[in-house]
């Protein structure tokens, strides 16, 4: 699918508590350009996520609007435009289904969309896994695969769909250091593949640099954009940029601006802890 | 109970033609079996030994395993009740068939309410605190209005048994709801699925284990209430025959009901495993299970 722009302007999202409001994100501007892989870090509770689900039309938001390709998705007091599947989320805990085969897991969007029967679902199912390799799992169900392998079907279930947007929600968070980086090539060789707009939310510094075309840090809460870097590394990239000065360089940049707001979350937590 | 395969999930479509899983053979017997019989035969050496060897005071009224199994096997029983009788199949037959009705009626009305009941806030806030209410009062309770409601002692005998298992099987159904994962349902709505496809694709299938669950309970649960719904009143049925073989003084025949309300019970429960497993082959084939 060509398109996939998509512009947060001055998002901001209120949550009422029993005392004042609470502001999770605020003013909060991105405009991630068609096709580009664009990475948000920030500490723990900076509001990423709340960001990641209004995009996804899981939430609403309380000021501002978001568009995708010059539509209206959501805006305060207006209806969101709903979910998916014009933008699929893969979560940070595997959502295959357990109880359908990793080819009907892949096809199951096509099918309740009713565009295709489920026997016609699997078959383009079973071609998009031959093209990542994956052809000879298809039969399997998730729960005997290895949780990366279950992470890039599951990111292909939602590439199936042929989203504008495919949103990742800190997906590889909790895997071991080999597992990791094989994903991120996975991911890399998928992006290369199907040219897609893609928001990838992650604490991990030098993911959001091996991956992303640019990378916006986030402040503490509430959430605003304290500094999008551009990242000028050529694609396709493989692990060996990652000794590369410049690379080390652009690393170091993103863990600056990181670190200040990590120190930040820390004495604001510190705080709310005494109190 | 052999090929576990992946083309007995009807409930999440139509049907998997042309997607042949790799087949499975699982052994039938377990290793425990022997295991399990050396057990059986210790649970009966002890009655024989405190029975017919020792005849403990406690236990001189009881009728030993030596004279149960005899009577139970004779052609010609001296308290009326063997394989060999009609009636005997008569009694099991009323049982079966009261327990058959009841928990099919208990499925088809627990299983969509417990769902209803998951699935729907609003009609949870209307409908859970009167069925939570009713729940504890116990099903003996409910003979007098089960006899004015139904007039037969058919009707009410089943009615209590389908009560009891109504109850497992709505309650584990809404449990089952419950405990899918929120981002399973918002996956599925992410990939265009519509509330009747969550429903039917994500919150059915997903609750199926605790379906399941529900309906080995409820099983147990229905067996319990007919006995005691025949006991009181019952005119066929094992529990009637266990009732109306003690006011006679026909001690063994009371025994052999009993056996014969165990093995029927195991093969009903038994029965409910297998299409479980049929139904959740995937479970078998997960790593860890």
């Amino acid at each position: 699918m060509t398109g996939g722009n998509l512009i947060l302007d001055a998002v901001g999202k209120e949550y009422r508590t029993a005392g004042a409001p609470v502001a999770a994100v605020q003013d909060f501007t991105l405009d991630v350009g068609a096709g580009e892989l664009h990475v948000i870090v920030g500490p723990s509770g900076c509001g990423k996520s709340t960001l990641l689900g209004a995009v996804a039309g899981f939430t609403d938001i309380t000021s501002g609007r978001i568009d995708l390709d010059e539509q209206l998705l959501c805006g305060p007091g207006r209806p969101t435009a709903g979910i998916g599947p014009d933008r699929v989320v893969v979560f940070q805990d595997s959502t295959l289904f357990p109880w359908l085969t990793v080819a009907d897991n892949v096809g199951y969007g096509l099918v309740a969309q009713r565009r295709l029967s489920r026997r016609d679902a699997a078959g383009i199912a079973r071609g998009r896994l031959q093209e990542v390799g994956l052809g000879d799992i298809a039969h399997s169900y998730p729960g005997e695969l290895s949780s990366g392998v279950q992470r890039r079907v599951e990111i292909l279930r939602a590439l199936v769909m042929e989203p504008a947007v495919l949103l990742l929600d800190e997906p590889f968070r909790g895997m071991d250091a080999i597992s990791r980086s094989a994903m991120h090539d996975a991911l890399l060789q998928i992006y290369d593949k199907f040219a897609v707009t893609v928001l990838f939310i992650t604490h991990d510094i030098e993911e959001a640099v091996y991956l992303g075309s640019r990378v916006t840090v986030m402040t503490t809460r509430p959430g605003r954009v304290k500094t999008t870097i551009d990242i000028d590394l050529d694609r396709p990239r493989d692990r060996g940029i990652i000794t590369a000065p410049h690379f080390r360089e652009l690393v170091g940049e993103v863990s600056d601006a990181v670190r200040d707001e990590a120190r930040r979350a820390f004495d604001v937590g510190e705080r709310e802890m005494v109190r | 109970m052999s090929a576990l395969s992946s083309e007995t999930i009807p409930l999440t479509a139509p049907s998997s033609a042309g997607i042949s899983p790799k087949p499975r053979r699982r052994r039938v017997l377990s290793p425990a079996l022997p295991l399990a019989l050396l057990g059986l035969g210790l649970f009966v050496g002890c009655w024989y030994l405190t029975v017919d060897v020792l005849a403990l005071p406690r236990f001189r009224g009881i009728p030993g395993p030596t004279e149960v199994i005899r009577e139970w096997v004779s052609p010609d029983p001296a308290y009326g009740t063997s394989i060999f009788t009609l009636s005997y199949y008569a009694h099991i037959w009323a049982s079966v068939r009261r327990v058959a009705i009841a928990f099919t009626a208990a499925l088809f009305t627990g299983i969509p309410l417990g769902l209803l009941l998951g699935w729907s806030s609003r009609f949870r806030q209307y409908a859970f605190p009167v069925f939570e209410l009713i729940r504890p009062i116990p099903i003996l309770a409910w003979v007098p209005l089960a006899m004015l409601m139904f007039h037969t002692r058919e009707g009410s005998v089943i009615f209590l048994t389908y009560m009891a298992a109504f109850y497992a099987v709505t309650l584990n159904t809404l449990l089952g709801v419950h405990s899918i994962d929120q981002n399973l349902i918002r996956a599925a709505r992410c990939l265009g699925a519509g509330p009747t496809t969550v429903l039917r694709t994500v919150v059915i299938p997903g609750s199926l284990p605790y379906i399941f669950t529900g309906l080995q309970i409820g099983m147990g649960v229905a067996w319990f209430s007919l006995v005691a719904g025949e006991m009181i009143a019952g005119q066929f049925g094992l529990g009637y025959l266990i009732n109306a073989s003690y006011t006679t003084t026909r001690y063994p025949t009371i025994v052999i009901a009993m056996i014969t309300l165990g093995l029927v019970g195991f093969a009903s429960s038994a029965l409910i495993r297998f299409v479980g497993s049929r139904l959740m082959a995937y479970r078998a084939r997960s790593i860890g299970s």
